[in-house]
């Protein structure tokens, strides 16, 4: 069966996918201005949390005490947070976090192999980010797209169905990323 | 019949085309009520909550105090998570202003002028269709004073636990609360607040525009209307559809979903995502109802149906479910965290042929356990597929199972 075209298209013009400019979080930076919008907001830390993932795709750990004096809390409570959701992480990630979908419906349809395929790819293990900073590979459980199992997210955009998944053309997707 | 999905996707934000099919007369109709008659209204309907638990809504919403001075918070829940299911992000794609109306409806009905929409992370799509769908109906003066905030999730299928989400709205980590007091007494900071899925508010515009007896006269009469449903697995035409409660799954699967894909025999099916209990191909005459599917020993849970055709090992999905709990367990209370955790080793050593049958009668004490004390529904509802899947295929089990006396020691 033909490769979607429109995948790469879609993939590559995806906001969430192509809008990324990581930002390196250094000990000096300042991270009130990416805070400071949701300070007011109740319950805004999860939001400033978002922001920060957005802008630097991990919590840098000076931002968790900028976090914890902007919202009155302690570290480790901002801490608690920050490691509680999967969406939120405080190792660093690559530019472009790839996720395989591992719950029952895509497991029928072969995820292991989903994951095989992308790790022989980009010659990394689930959990790990490459050496040049551009991809993270990990397991996610179900993102909602099961009609069209097996599938994964690349920066939350899902790339679906096996002739796509499984697709020849996925080196080149990975490698036009990956000059991106 | 279709009550929900009635309008075409590429009109989903056109909403004087959802207005010329009626769109937001239920709310108009609403207003000329007073609230405790919109309430006795959807309570007459029989409509009950789509979310898994089932709930009746009408009764859930007349919990919240009628007084006027305190705060009080009405929240939707699309915070999907359940394996298998996507009728909310269907419903939100294809009628945003549905959920807009019912949402401004409900809070009519317990006078909240502050909803919250808690989309979770998977979804950053619907971000921008729900916030267009909300600034159309602002732009009418349809939503009065009321005001729609859209907060994201962040990951976490415990999330979509009611108090769990206040929790994660409040700024927490995603930890279910303890119950009492529930949220309709102090939920979010505190407040009267009720929680409603996406479907359970897309149904209210129809109670309201046609009434509660056009409503309650489809379906089956203990959980009347249609159900979202969301075929995966092993069928010819997965999706999501919707079908009229009463509806046989048999016929669900046969003319919806095109017969078991490839002309294989059927094995068995699981309604409900990965919470839900597995059903042997002899039992799909069952209809798709509340009771009859929790008489049948599943449940009807988010309403995903999962086809499973014969080549499937059972012990192998199994494991994958015990997994996925183990992963999403919060670590809150001791049953869940420590029962998911033991439940997922005794049948991953069932899978590597290292069990023997006292394992598999420690793992089904373990599970009566967890059923009985864990905090929320998470750890709950480990019980229903572990227990029914193992109970239903015992010789798949049994046939991985060590026959020498000796290895495992009894628990209890």
């Amino acid at each position: 069966m033909p490769f979607d075209h429109f995948l790469t298209r879609r993939i590559l013009k995806s906001t969430y996918v192509c809008e990324v400019k990581i930002l390196a979080g250094e000990a000096g930076t300042d991270y009130k201005p990416l805070i400071e919008p949701y300070r007011q907001m109740r319950g805004g830390i999860i939001e400033a949390l978002h922001a920060l993932m957005r802008a630097y795709h991990f919590i840098p750990p000076k931002a968790l005490k900028d976090l914890a004096k902007a919202f009155r809390m302690t570290e480790a409570e901002v801490y608690g947070v920050a490691s509680f959701y999967s969406y939120f992480t405080t190792k660093e990630q690559g530019a472009y976090v790839i996720r395989v979908c591992r719950s029952a419906p895509c497991h029928l349809e072969n995820a292991q192999g989903v994951m095989e395929l992308l790790e022989k790819e980009l010659g990394i293990h689930a959990g790990q980010t490459t050496e040049d900073g551009k991809f993270t590979l990990e397991w996610t459980e179900c993102v909602g797209q099961c009609a069209h199992a097996p599938v994964y997210t690349i920066n939350r955009e899902p790339v679906t169905e096996p002739k796509n998944v499984f697709s020849e053309q996925i080196p080149l997707l990975l490698e036009q990323l990956r000059q991106n | 019949m279709n009550i929900l999905l009635d309008g075409r996707p590429e009109e989903a934000l056109r909403i004087h085309a959802y207005m010329l099919r009626g769109g937001y007369q239920g709310l108009k109709r609403a207003r000329q009520t007073p609230p405790q008659q919109v309430i006795e209204e959807i309570k007459s309907s029989g409509l009950r909550g789509r979310g898994g638990a089932g709930f009746p809504t009408g009764l859930k919403l007349s919990f919240i105090p009628q007084q006027e001075d305190t705060p009080r918070y009405i929240i939707c829940n699309l915070d999907e998570g359940e394996p298998g299911t996507y009728k909310d992000r269907t419903l939100c794609e294809h009628v945003p202003h549905k959920l807009v109306e019912g949402l401004a409806i409900c809070a009519y009905a317990i006078q909240a002028t502050q909803a919250f929409i808690y989309c979770r992370a998977e979804y950053p799509y619907l971000v921008d269709v729900l916030k267009q769908a909300i600034n159309q109906a602002k732009q009418e003066n349809l939503l009065e004073n009321l005001d729609i905030e859209l907060r994201m999730g962040a990951g976490a299928y415990v999330c979509g636990e009611e108090s769990a989400l206040i929790e994660s709205i409040e700024g927490h980590r995603g930890n279910p609360r303890f119950k009492p007091p529930y949220p309709a007494g102090q939920g979010l900071w505190q407040q009267p607040t009720v929680v409603l899925n996406v479907e359970t508010l897309c149904n209210v515009p129809f109670i309201l525009r046609e009434g509660a007896d056009a409503f309650s006269s489809v379906g089956t009469p203990d959980y009347p209307g249609t159900k979202l449903i969301t075929l995966n697995g092993d069928v010819e035409h997965r999706g999501c559809f919707e079908v009229t409660t009463g509806t046989p799954i048999k016929e669900i699967i046969e003319t919806v979903g095109g017969g078991v894909r490839q002309g294989r025999a059927l094995k068995a099916i699981q309604v409900g995502g990965s919470s839900g209990g597995f059903l042997k191909a002899s039992q799909i005459d069952t209809p798709l109802d509340f009771a009859a599917l929790q008489k049948a020993g599943g449940s009807l849970g988010s309403g995903a149906i999962l086809v499973l055709d014969e080549t499937r090992d059972m012990v192998d999905l199994c494991f994958n479910i015990a997994d996925f709990y183990r992963k999403e367990s919060c670590g809150k209370c001791l049953p869940c965290r420590e029962g998911c955790y033991r439940g997922w080793q005794i049948i991953r050593k069932i899978q590597q042929h290292q069990a023997n049958q006292q394992d598999v009668e420690n793992l089904f004490l373990l599970l009566d356990v967890m059923k009985e004390t864990a905090l929320c529904g998470l750890g709950q509802s480990f019980y229903l597929p572990i227990q029914s899947c193992i109970t239903l295929f015992e010789e798949e089990f049994q046939a991985k199972l060590r026959t020498e006396v000796g290895g495992g020691e009894r628990i209890s």
